[in-house]
């Protein structure tokens, strides 16, 4: 089975997020950015099923800014090649365009299983797994756990509300957004990640510029107004839990 | 305009409270912009809750009772191109990301998610506001006609009563599918039941170690309390599923909804936010839970749960 696992990075939430002058879009050389927390957690389940089942797990990311580290931290975590998408373009790349991009060499690369997160902070214009399943016309599932290898077929778990689920099975080449590996993404010290860019190599591929796609445009963003917002209590832990406790004792709320 | 699309998810035999949400917006929509509400089921659990809808017209999708991906996409895009929609409406649950993304690539349409509210404007357009960036930022996006927009469930409230009854048509959906339904897996409960607890002791992220969870066990014993937990903690493998609160969780109502360390994701506060009280402690004031809380601090939550424990008279 060979697995492509796209990973990106997005504007990193603990940081202020910075708007640019415009008003509709974010100050992108200001933030800093993180790997997609679900791009990490597709890469887990990957790398298990590799080591459950021998797959070959290829980590792919599209060359809008400084992808090499996510993609050598890959290969430290066991992937076997890493895939660098390079072309004329930027953050600012809508993940419609994205999308259509990454289909593009999809299409032709002779991948079984498409694993990606299942969302990620900035996919205002649609879930990349759904995109690209609609554009290569490839089955396509998100919110997905559990992902196992069957005869050449793909099982899987889909998530619903309300903790629900259902178990399926697809032919390939199929495309999966995955919500959580079956265990916690793996660590790799710092170090090993430094070993494996000096050993290892990135493998480049030229991709196409960008595309024109249907886009529903960004007319304003801004923080939310708050509809409300809570009372603060100021002080320390101390003085913290006195409130609370006031405010058990107020509520009739203490056992 | 072609008429609005509405696309029905069911849930335990009932249509979903989102799919209302959705038909109640679209019947308001396209009365101004005079069209027509067509609502599309899956599986023919779904034939009472379309007959009922209060849309104009609604297809019935048969075959498996259960929703399957593929052959649910099929059916939506059969629907489309039928239909020539100027509007398709989903709810942003794993129904709506599968096929919102997925159905508006394939059909060149441009797509619209995390949408919280949608209105009207003159010329057969709309406009949407969506939360992005963890619900961190807000977009507001102007929707051509022809979009297709995932809405988070609870955006708006759904009309109390529907009049009339919607033609139902059966569609024939063609082809085979590459996807098949092996089983279908309920919720397990678990030991506890957290839907039934009065007051919920709820951690996120910000318990940092599952050593921390010790400290929450024993605030949430002197209080009475259950242990719950948002999503990062049961992906964490430190707490089972059947004590997650939020989208893929569960809904809980609580007297008092205790966040520590949760951020306050949109998934989060949709299985929350109708708490009767809320008291957030998270470390970024900015955090969006400060939004839905009645009452929130700054503090260190694992120096606060000892000394909020002690002052309960528990865990001496």
């Amino acid at each position: 089975m060979r697995i492509a696992v796209l990973v990106k990075d997005v504007p990193d939430l603990v940081e202020e997020l910075e708007l640019d002058e415009s008003g509709r879009g974010l100050a992108v050389d200001d933030l800093s950015y993180v790997p997609s927390e679900w791009d990490d957690q597709a890469l887990e389940e990957a790398l298990l099923l590799k080591e459950a089942s021998g797959a070959h797990v290829s980590a792919v990311a599209l060359d809008t800014g400084d992808v090499d580290n996510m993609l050598y931290t890959a290969l430290a975590k066991g992937a076997d090649r890493a895939v660098k998408l390079v072309g004329d373009y930027d953050r600012t790349l809508p993940g419609r365009q994205r999308a259509r991009i990454l289909a593009d060499y999809l299409a032709g690369a002779g991948y079984d299983l498409v694993m990606t997160g299942v969302q990620a902070v900035d996919d205002l214009d649609g879930q990349i797994a759904g995109l690209l399943g609609g554009m290569l016309g490839w089955p396509h599932a998100s919110v997905v756990r559990d992902v196992a290898v069957d005869s050449g077929a793909v099982r899987f778990v889909q998530e619903y509300a309300g903790g629900r689920m259902a178990e399926f099975r697809s032919s390939t080449p199929l495309v999966l957004g995955v919500q959580a590996a079956k265990k916690p993404p793996r660590y790799v010290p710092i170090a090993r990640i430094r070993q494996v860019s000096r050993s290892a190599a990135l493998e480049e591929v030229e991709a196409g510029g960008s595309p024109s796609e249907s886009l529903a445009a960004i007319e304003r963003l801004y923080r939310p107004e708050a509809q409300g917002h809570a009372t603060m209590w100021d002080g320390d832990a101390e003085q913290v839990a006195a409130a609370l406790v006031a405010l058990l004792d107020e509520q009739h709320l203490r056992s | 305009m072609g008429p609005i699309i509405v696309v029905v998810e069911m849930q335990s035999d009932a249509m979903s409270p989102a799919s209302a949400e959705l038909l109640s917006r679209a019947r308001q929509l396209a009365r101004a912009q005079s069209t027509r509400v067509v609502a599309l089921g899956f599986g023919e659990a779904a034939r009472g809750a379309l007959g009922s809808s209060g849309a104009d017209d609604a297809f019935l999708a048969a075959g498996a009772d259960a929703y399957v991906p593929t052959q649910a996409e099929a059916a939506l895009r059969q629907v489309l191109q039928e239909t020539a929609a100027g509007l398709v409406l989903l709810p942003n649950t794993t129904m709506g990301m599968d096929l919102g993304a997925a159905t508006a690539a394939a059909e060149g349409r441009p797509m619209v998610a995390y949408a919280t509210s949608l209105a009207a404007v003159e010329g057969g357009a709309f406009k949407a506001t969506s939360q992005v960036y963890g619900g961190k930022l807000v977009a507001e996006v102007a929707v051509p006609e022809g979009s297709v927009v995932t809405v988070l469930p609870g955006s708006w409230p759904a009309d109390e009563a529907v009049s009339g009854t919607t033609p139902v048509r059966d569609l024939v959906v063609a082809g085979e599918s590459p996807m098949e339904l092996v089983r279908t897996i309920e919720p397990d409960t678990g030991d506890v039941d957290i839907t039934r607890a009065d007051v919920l002791v709820s951690v996120g992220r910000g318990i940092q170690d599952p050593d921390n969870l010790e400290l929450a066990d024993e605030l949430a014993e002197a209080l009475g309390a259950v242990v719950s937990c948002s999503r990062p903690v049961v992906d964490a493998g430190w707490l089972p599923r059947a004590r997650q609160v939020g989208k893929s969780g569960q809904t809980v109502k609580p007297k008092l909804y205790l966040a520590l360390g949760i951020s306050g994701a949109p998934e989060h506060l949709q299985g929350m936010k109708d708490s009767e009280i809320i008291v957030a402690i998270n470390s970024d004031p900015t955090a969006p839970i400060f939004e839905v809380a009645h009452y929130g601090a700054t503090c260190d939550i694992l120096e606060l749960m000892p000394i909020l424990t002690e002052r309960l008279g528990g865990a001496d």
